[in-house]
């Protein structure tokens, strides 16, 4: 699929991108992802990239923008891209978030760029009549990610930064626990890195509190057949899979999760080695 | 007016020459979001194994220069899941299935075969030779002539009779003729070629493999020459047998490039990732450029470029 580019912006420590691209637009729902390829025809680099929504717009029949970090392999080249030029990219994928039906408090917490893929779950849970409270963090101000925006929006918004150069010196996940007591908060949203979203999982199980994870970085196809983001997921069955984050995630319900078996293959998983598998030290292609 | 794309692996008749490679089109219904997967010649299945398989840790992939890493290690739901779900679903969009077999012993192999074709519905069985063997303490089937051609023997005896079988060679041998002739004698009706390259890459800001597996295999078009020199010289060796051509295809200018040296049909792996509807750009390419070349039969292509050269001597 192609788009065509309609803005290209600095924000920060980031680039945010417009593309002219009806059919993504349309069919978007808050916590599906894009999936750009970068480099153009011929490109060395063969992976795609998978990038959360800002937002989707009805202009010019449907745009949509999506935003990356400077030091994303191939962020040159997607930087350098002008007004009209082409744009090969593929979406929405995943599944999104699911919203409730009913007005809840909702939490959602993001950190560095991750923060991009809220605002349209924030808008569409605003549209239910829920309550909306921001945590927004990073490593410095200049990588928080949409704080103007969270602060218009949310009925709170707390930043947080390692630094101390925006609001609390911390992490997104220091602050937290204040902000679900002093919401009342119902349900946790999140959108950042692993190890944020891992804190964040345990955080709302503390709370008793159901939380909905969105995985951030996905490198590979974006489509479900390189197999490359799999992810230990427990199922409804209580058996855990190895389960693609780009078909079946990127939003998974925290809980699932096996955030503490992510890089292994958790023994009791699914298909895991056993007597039956190859000699161990071997590869197989 | 355009080609005539019809092609022969064996002889099963496909379509048109333009093959998703195995494990690397998912199982079908991934990339009937994106097209009708009937409009392949046929879709080559993930190498199917007796046992489910979780595969390997991730990192699984990492994307090197024209080239993507991978250690998955076949993940997938096993025979049984395969043949209740995966193929039936295959065969109601009125696709063709290569159905990819990989197993740890020539006992397992047999097990795969047997199973498979018990029911009609397998177009083609290919053999991932490239499997380590757990009775030669991981070394793949595909290093040695006389083990790939045991695995083939007894695959041929188990599976029907009227289910073509293909051994599917490694390119990292130092003989892939004597490979390719080993694995015909034993009773293989036709080739593909070729699997990963092993390989490996450090990311060097964390000075650690960058894959959690440290090697993986290597694929995309920085491995297209090594494919074209195995097709050029196993189609010089064993002109009547079909090949069925893959490694770094990304157009249909690249897919030319193996049916010239003796490919009969195309396996599109790595480029689904890069781009999900690269198998019918890469037919339509494929179709554009024979017909600018004047060729009305896809066949006709096939080993073109091993005919005489024109230049007299002086
Ligand atoms: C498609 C893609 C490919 C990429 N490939 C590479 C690559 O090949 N190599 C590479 O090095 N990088 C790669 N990256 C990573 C990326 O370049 C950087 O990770 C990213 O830019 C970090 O920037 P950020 O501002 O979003 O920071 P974040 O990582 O979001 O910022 C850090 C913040 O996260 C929160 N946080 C982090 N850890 C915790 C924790 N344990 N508990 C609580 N909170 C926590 C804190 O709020 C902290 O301030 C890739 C990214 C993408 C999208
Ligand atoms: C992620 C990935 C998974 C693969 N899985 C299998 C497999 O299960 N069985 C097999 O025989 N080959 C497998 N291959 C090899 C491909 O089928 C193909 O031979 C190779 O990648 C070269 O083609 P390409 O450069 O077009 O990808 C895999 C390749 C990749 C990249
Ligand atoms: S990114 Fe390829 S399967 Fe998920």
């Amino acid at each position: 699929m192609t788009g065509t580019v309609l803005t290209i912006r600095q924000v920060d420590a980031y680039h945010a991108m417009t593309v002219v691209a009806p059919a993504i637009a349309e069919r978007f729902r808050p916590g599906q992802f894009v999936a750009i390829s970068v480099g153009g025809t011929g490109s060395p680099m063969l992976m795609r990239r998978g990038l959360p929504i800002h937002d989707v717009k009805p202009d010019y029949g449907g745009t949509v923008e999506f935003v990356f970090p400077a030091d994303l392999p191939g962020a040159g080249w997607l930087a350098e891209r002008r007004v009209r030029d082409s744009l090969d990219l593929v979406g929405p994928l995943g599944r999104p978030f699911p919203v409730p039906r009913d007005p809840v408090h909702c939490v959602l917490v993001g950190s560095g760029y991750g923060s991009a893929g809220l605002f349209m779950l924030a808008d569409r849970l605003q549209q239910r009549g829920s309550r909306v409270d921001f945590v927004l963090g990073a490593t410095s101000a200049d990588r928080v990610f949409g704080a103007l925006r969270a602060r218009r929006m949310g009925q709170t918004a707390t930043l947080a930064t390692e630094d101390g150069s925006l609001g609390v010196r911390g992490r997104v996940t220091d602050v937290l626990p204040q902000v679900i007591e002093d919401a009342r908060g119902d349900v946790v949203y999140a959108c950042g890195p692993m190890a944020m979203l891992r804190t964040v999982a345990a955080v709302a199980t503390e709370f008793a509190i159901p939380s909905q994870v969105a995985v951030r970085e996905i490198v590979g196809c974006g489509t479900g057949v390189c197999m490359s983001c799999v992810l230990p997921v427990i199922g409804e069955d209580g058996i855990t899979r190895m389960v693609r984050s780009c078909v079946e995630g990127p939003v998974f319900r925290g809980e699932r999760l096996r955030f503490d078996d992510v890089g292994t293959i958790p023994f009791d998983a699914l298909g895991a080695p056993g007597a039956r598998g190859p000699v161990e030290g071997f590869r197989e292609r | 007016m355009s080609a005539d794309m019809r092609t022969r692996l064996s002889h099963v008749e496909l379509p048109n020459p333009i093959l998703t490679a195995a494990g690397c089109g998912g199982s079908g219904r991934e990339l009937s979001v994106f097209y009708d997967v009937s409009r392949l010649g046929a879709l080559t299945t993930p190498s199917i194994t007796l046992a489910p398989r979780a595969g390997r840790p991730t990192p699984r992939t990492a994307e090197t220069p024209s080239g993507v890493l991978n250690a998955v290690g076949a993940q997938g739901p096993g025979v049984d899941a395969f043949l209740t779900s995966d193929l039936p679903w295959l065969l109601q969009q009125g696709a063709r299935a290569v159905v990819s077999i990989a197993g740890g012993s020539v006992a397992e192999f047999v097990e795969l075969a047997k199973r498979l074709t018990e029911q009609p519905g397998v177009s083609v069985l290919e053999v991932n030779l490239s499997w380590p063997s757990m009775e030669d303490r991981g070394r793949p089937f595909a290093a040695d002539a006389s083990a790939s051609a045991e695995v083939i023997t007894a695959v041929r005896a188990a599976a029907r009779f009227d289910v073509p079988v293909f051994a599917k060679l490694a390119p990292d041998v130092p003989d892939v003729v004597a490979i390719a002739r080993a694995c015909v004698a034993a009773g293989a009706e036709g080739l593909s070629l070729i699997n990963t390259v092993p390989g490996m890459a450090i990311d060097v800001d964390a000075a650690r493999p960058a894959l959690a597996a440290v090697t993986g295999g290597l694929s995309g078009p920085a491995v297209r020459p090594l494919a074209v020199r195995c097709v050029w010289q196993v189609h010089a060796a064993l002109p009547g047998v079909p090949i069925v051509g893959m490694g770094g295809v990304m157009t249909g200018r690249d897919a030319l490039e193996l049916i010239l040296a003796g490919a009969c049909a195309v396996a599109v792996g790595t480029a689904n990732f890069q781009d999900p509807f690269a198998c019918p750009r890469i037919l339509r390419e494929l179709e554009e450029a024979l017909t600018a070349r004047g060729i009305e039969r896809a066949a006709e292509a096939i080993g073109l470029a091993h005919r005489p050269s024109e230049r007299q001597p002086r």
